[in-house]
C-alpha cells in the first residue's frame, strides 16, 4: 500500500480545485457580487493547506496498484466535496454545512438534487460554481488532472476507478492522451451546446449553466421549476444534447478517426436508442390526453425520457402530475442509466446487456447442462471476470439501495418519496417522485437523511467499490 | 511515435518498458489475455488480444499508422509472417526476433530482404557478443564501443586499495599521464557525471572513455589488467553458449561447454568441432571441479535458470576463477546477484531492449536528429551517445570552455578524421566531427540538446 501516494493525490486534487474556484470568483467579480470573497478565501485556504502538506508528503515511490487507485479516487472525491462546499457556507448563501455538502456532492456526482428553495436569491458566482461542479464531476476530476499533468506512474488504475462502466479501456496507448482526447470531446460538445443555447435566446451565463448541467448529466438549473419556463427550442436543444452526453465517448472518437462503421455496429448504442424510443412512445401515448397537443406531448415525452435515462434530471414539465404508467416508466429508466463511458450514471446499459445474456445462458444451461456458451459483446468474448464483476456489482448496487432506503425511512415520508429519492440519488438523477418531485427538491429532508443521500450520491457516481475500499479497515491495517 | 509490439514474453515486455520510457505510444499484441492485462496494469500501453499474424488483429492494433512494428513472439516463423503483413499493411519499419540458428547464417540477409525487415534481433546473439567483448578485456564489467571500435567506454569497479582511491579527478590525469576521462561514477544507487573536483573511493563503479590502447595502458598502470581469458568454461549448452563459443573459437580461445542433455551435446559437438563438450550435470560442484574449474580463466553461467546461474557463479567466484559472467534475466534477481558479489551480469532481454531503443531513436533521427550510437550505461541511469556534427550546429567552432553545457552532460570524446581524442577546454567541436556525449537526465535527440 503506497500510503503517501494515497494522501498525496487527493491533496493535488485540492490544489486543482483551489485554482478552479477562481473561475466562479471571476463570475462573481463580473457581476460585482460579494460572494467573490467566499471563493477567494476558500481558494487561498485550500492552497495554504495543500501546498505545504503535499510538499511534506511528496512520495518518492509513485508506483500504485489497483487498490491504491480505488482509494485515491474515493478520498479525492470525498475531499473535494467537503472543501467545495465551503464557499456556500462562507458566503452565507447556504448557511448550513450539511446542506452545502449535499449540494456540492450532488454537483460533483452529477446528481442535480438540490436543497436550495429560493434559487433567485443566490449570487451568479454560486450558481456558476454549482453547475461547474457538474461539468468537472461528469468526466471526472482525476481524469481532468491526468490530462494536464503526469499524475502517477500507472495512471490506468486511477482511470479505471474513476470512470464508470464494466470495462474501462484506453482509446490511445497513453492514459494522458486518452484523458486529453476525452476532455477535448467533452469540451467540444459542451461548447456546441452553449452556442446552440445562445442562438435559442439565452444569455451567456444561462447558456453556460445549462450546458454544464447537460454535459455532466447533472441537472442543476437556475429556476425552481427547472426548464418549464423556457422556449420550446431551448428544450429541444437540451433534449438532443442530454441524449448525446449519454453516449459512450469512445464512439465519438471512433467517429472522428473515421471509423463510423464501428459506431454504427455498436450494439450498446442501438440498445440505448431503442430504450429511449420505446419509452418516449409509451409516455407519448399515455400523456397525450393531458395536453391534446401532439407537438407539446412529443417534446415533453422525449425531454423527460432523455432527462431520466441519461440521469440528468432536468424537467420540462412537472412529471409528478403524469399518469401512473408514465411515472413508472420514468422510474424504471432511473435504474438503467446511460451507456458505459459516458457522463451518465445509473446501472449502465452495457451491464444490463451482459446480465440479460448471462440470464439467457443460465436458461440454456438448465435445458442443456453440458452446453458451452460464450457471452459476446460488440463481437468479442466477454471475459468471465467481467461477468463476475457485473453480477457482483448488481448485488452491491441492490444492497446499497436497500440500506439507503432503510436509513431514509427514519424521516416520516411515504414509501414513494423515500424509495424514489433513494433510487434517484444513488443513480445520480436528481428529481424523484412524491415529496421529492422535480418542483419540490430535497429541502424537506432531515440533516441525517441529507448526509445519507450525500453518501449515496458519491457511492453511485464512483460505483460503490472505491468508497467501500477506502472505508474498509482491511485497507488500512497493515497485515 | 507509434510502436506496436507483438508478443508479451520476456523480450516483448522489456522492449515495451523501454519504449514507454522513451515516450512512444505503445500497443502490444498477444494471444494470451492474462499476459496483456498484466502488461497493461504496469505500463502505460494499450493491448490487443489476438494472433499477431492475423490481419484483423494487426489492423485493430493500428498497424497502418505504426512507425515501428516489433515481432517478439516465441516463434520465428510467426514473427516473420507478422512482420511481412505489418509491412504490407503500412508499418514503416519492422523488426523481427529471429533466433533459430538455421536462419541466423547466410540466409538471414535473404530473409531480411524478402520480408523487407528493417532489422532482426537475436537476443542470444546480442548477449553472446556482449560477453565476448568482456572476455577480451576481463577487468571490465561492461564495454561499449564508438567510432568503429576506435573509442571505448569501459565500466569497472574500484576494488579495495585501488590506485584511484581518494583521488580527485583533476589530479588523476597528472598521476597517470593518460588520455582518459572518468565520465560516470555509480555509488550505491546514485549516478554522478563528475567534474574535476569529484573524489573517487573504493567500491565506486566508474565508467571511463579512452581509446582501446589507452585503456590497456591505464589498466596496466593501475595494476588491474587481467590477462585475457583464454580458457573458458561455459555452463549450459544454450543457443547463447553456441554463439559465444563460436566467436571465442574463431579467435583461438579454448572453450569447454558443459551440458546435461546428451542429444544437445552431440548437436553442439557437431557444430563446434574445436570445442570440448562435456555431458553432465553442471549443478554438481564435484563434477565442475573434475572438469578443471579451478584452472579456468573464466566461467560463464548460461543455463536457462537464473537461480542456478547465480549459485554456480558464486561457487566459481569462491574458487577464485578470475572472471565470472552470469546470465540473469529477471531484474529483481539481478540486484540480488550484485549483492552476492557477482559483478558481470548479462541480461539478454535488456541487451535486446537496448538495441531496439537505439534503432527507434535512429528512426526518429532520420527525421531531424543525428544520433549515431547510443548506449545505456550505469545500469540505464545515464546514456552515452555518439553524434555526427552537422554544419548547422550552433556550438561549432566555439571552444568548449565557452560552451554552456547542460548540467550532468559531458563531452567525452571527439573523433576527427582518423584521430580520436579527449577534448580539453581549448578544443572546439567542428562540423564533420563525431562527438561522444555522456548524459544523465533528459534524453537527447540532437547534439544541440547538450547546450543550455
Amino acid at each position: 500500500m503506497n500510503r503517501r501516494m494515497i494522501l498525496y493525490m487527493p491533496l493535488q486534487i485540492l490544489k486543482a480545485e483551489a485554482f478552479l474556484l477562481l473561475l466562479p470568483a471571476c463570475v462573481s467579480l463580473i457581476y460585482g457580487e460579494k460572494s467573490a470573497f467566499g471563493f477567494l478565501i476558500c481558494s487561498a485556504g485550500m492552497l495554504a493547506l495543500s501546498f505545504p502538506l503535499a510538499h511534506f508528503l511528496k512520495p518518492k515511490d509513485r508506483v500504485i496498484y489497483a487498490k491504491e487507485g480505488f482509494v485515491i479516487v474515493a478520498l479525492s472525491w470525498i475531499f473535494m466535496s467537503a472543501f467545495g462546499a465551503l464557499p456556500f457556507v462562507i458566503s452565507g448563501e447556504i448557511p448550513s454545512y450539511i446542506d452545502a455538502l449535499f449540494e456540492t456532492a450532488s454537483g460533483f456526482s452529477t446528481t442535480g438534487a438540490s436543497i436550495v428553495t429560493d434559487l433567485g436569491s443566490m449570487s451568479h458566482g454560486m450558481l456558476f460554481w454549482r453547475s461547474f461542479t457538474h461539468w468537472l464531476g461528469g468526466m471526472g476530476i482525476l481524469v481532468f488532472l491526468m490530462a494536464l499533468t503526469n499524475t502517477s506512474d500507472r495512471p490506468i488504475h486511477i482511470m479505471r476507478a474513476e470512470m464508470p462502466g464494466p470495462v474501462v479501456g484506453k482509446i490511445v496507448p497513453r492514459a494522458k492522451d486518452t484523458a486529453k482526447i476525452l476532455y477535448l470531446l467533452y469540451l467540444g460538445l459542451t461548447v456546441a451546446e452553449a452556442v446552440c443555447l445562445l442562438i435559442g435566446g439565452l444569455d451567456l451565463f444561462e447558456s453556460l449553466v445549462y450546458a454544464f448541467g447537460t454535459a455532466g448529466t447533472g441537472g442543476f438549473g437556475l429556476r425552481a421549476d427547472s426548464l418549464v419556463g423556457y422556449s420550446t427550442f431551448v428544450q429541444w436543444v437540451i433534449t438532443v444534447f442530454m441524449f448525446l452526453f449519454g453516449i459512450n465517448f469512445n464512439l465519438y472518437y471512433l467517429f472522428f478517426v473515421r471509423r463510423a462503421g464501428d459506431v454504427v455496429r455498436n450494439r450498446e448504442l442501438w440498445t440505448y436508442v431503442g430504450i429511449a424510443a420505446a419509452a418516449t412512445v409509451l409516455i407519448y401515448v399515455n400523456t397525450y390526453p393531458l395536453t391534446q397537443n401532439a407537438a407539446v406531448t412529443l417534446k415533453d415525452a422525449s425531454f423527460q425520457t432523455a432527462a431520466i435515462l441519461t440521469t440528468t434530471g432536468f424537467a420540462s414539465v412537472d412529471f409528478n402530475l403524469w399518469p401512473q404508467l408514465s411515472k413508472n416508466i420514468l422510474f424504471i429508466l432511473m435504474f438503467i442509466g446511460g451507456c458505459a463511458g459516458s457522463t451518465a450514471g445509473g446501472f449502465k446499459i452495457s451491464r444490463l446487456m451482459i446480465l440479460c445474456k448471462v440470464i439467457r445462458r443460465e436458461v440454456v444451461k438448465l435445458l442443456h447442462p453440458r452446453s458451452v456458451k460464450v457471452i459476446r459483446m460488440e463481437g468479442k468474448k466477454v471475459d468471465e471476470a467481467v461477468i463476475h464483476n457485473t453480477c457482483s456489482y448488481l448485488a452491491v448496487y441492490c444492497l446499497c439501495i436497500f440500506i439507503v432506503f432503510f436509513l431514509l425511512s427514519f424521516d416520516a415520508f411515504d414509501l414513494e418519496t423515500s424509495f424514489t429519492a433513494t433510487v434517484s440519488c444513488f443513480n445520480n438523477i436528481g428529481p424523484a417522485f412524491g415529496a421529492a418531485g422535480p418542483m419540490e427538491g430535497y429541502a424537506a429532508f432531515s440533516g441525517f437523511s441529507k448526509l445519507v443521500l450525500t453518501a449515496a450520491m458519491l457511492l453511485g457516481r464512483l460505483e460503490v467499490f472505491p468508497i467501500l475500499l477506502a472505508v474498509s479497515p482491511d485497507t488500512w491495517i497493515k497485515k | 511515435m507509434n510502436v506496436i509490439i507483438a508478443g508479451c514474453g520476456k523480450i516483448g515486455t522489456a522492449v515495451a518498458e523501454s519504449m514507454v520510457r522513451e515516450g512512444h505510444d505503445v500497443t502490444v499484441i498477444d494471444v494470451d489475455k492474462d499476459c496483456v492485462d498484466n502488461l497493461l496494469n504496469i505500463y502505460d500501453v494499450i493491448g490487443v488480444y489476438g494472433n499477431a499474424a492475423d490481419s484483423d488483429t494487426l489492423l485493430e492494433a493500428g498497424v497502418a499508422d505504426a512507425e515501428l512494428f516489433i515481432a517478439a513472439t516465441d516463434s520465428d516463423e510467426l514473427n516473420m509472417i507478422s512482420c511481412l503483413f505489418a509491412r504490407r499493411l503500412g508499418a514503416k519499419h519492422t523488426v523481427a526476433r529471429v533466433r533459430k540458428t538455421d536462419y541466423n547464417d547466410s540466409s538471414l540477409g535473404f530473409v531480411r530482404q524478402q520480408l523487407e525487415l528493417s532489422m532482426t534481433i537475436n537476443p542470444e546473439m546480442t548477449a553472446a557478443r556482449e560477453m565476448f567483448n568482456i572476455l577480451k578485456l576481463p577487468s571490465a564489467i561492461k564495454i561499449e564501443t564508438f567510432a568503429n571500435r576506435n573509442f571505448e567506454m569501459v565500466e569497472f569497479r574500484l576494488k579495495k586499495d585501488s590506485a584511484f582511491h581518494g583521488q580527485r579527478l583533476s589530479a588523476l590525469r597528472d598521476k597517470f599521464r593518460g588520455a582518459f576521462l572518468v565520465c560516470t561514477v555509480q555509488r550505491g544507487d546514485d549516478v554522478f557525471i563528475p567534474d574535476g573536483n569529484f573524489t573517487l573511493f573504493d567500491g565506486d563503479k566508474i565508467g571511463i572513455t579512452a581509446t582501446p590502447a589507452e585503456i590497456q595502458k591505464l589498466f596496466k598502470q593501475m595494476n588491474i589488467l587481467q590477462k585475457q581469458a583464454r580458457n573458458i568454461m561455459i555452463l549450459g549448452g544454450s543457443r547463447t553458449a553456441y554463439y559465444l563459443a563460436k566467436r571465442l573459437d574463431s579467435i583461438g580461445y579454448t572453450v569447454k561447454i558443459i551440458e546435461q542433455d546428451r542429444s544437445r551435446c552431440e548437436e553442439i559437438a557437431q557444430l563446434l568441432p574445436a570445442c570440448s563438450v562435456v555431458c553432465g550435470d553442471g549443478a554438481q560442484q564435484e563434477f565442475l571441479l573434475e572438469e578443471g574449474l579451478r584452472s579456468m580463466d573464466a566461467f560463464v553461467a548460461l543455463t536457462g535458470m537464473d537461480e542456478e546461474n547465480i549459485l554456480l557463479s558464486c561457487f566459481a567466484s569462491s574458487l577464485n576463477v578470475p572472471k565470472v559472467i552470469s546470465k540473469v534475466n529477471r531484474a529483481e534477481l539481478k540486484g540480488l546477484a550484485e549483492r552476492l558479489g557477482l559483478e558481470t551480469i548479462i541480461s539478454p532481454k535488456h541487451s535486446v531492449a537496448e538495441v531496439v531503443t537505439r534503432y527507434a531513436r535512429a528512426i526518429q533521427n532520420s527525421s531531424g536528429s543525428n544520433v549515431e550510437t547510443l548506449y545505456k550505461i550505469a545500469d540505464g541511469k545515464a546514456e552515452a551517445l555518439e553524434f555526427k556534427v552537422r554544419p548547422e550546429f550552433v556550438g561549432a567552432g566555439i571552444s568548449l570552455r565557452e560552451l554552456q553545457l547542460k548540467p550532468n552532460t559531458l563531452i567525452a570524446g571527439i573523433v576527427r578524421g582518423r584521430k580520436t581524442f579527449i577534448p580539453s577546454g581549448a578544443d572546439a567541436i567542428l562540423p564533420g566531427d563525431k562527438v561522444i556525449v555522456i548524459a544523465s537526465g533528459k534524453r537527447m535527440n540532437d547534439l544541440a540538446d547538450i547546450l543550455v
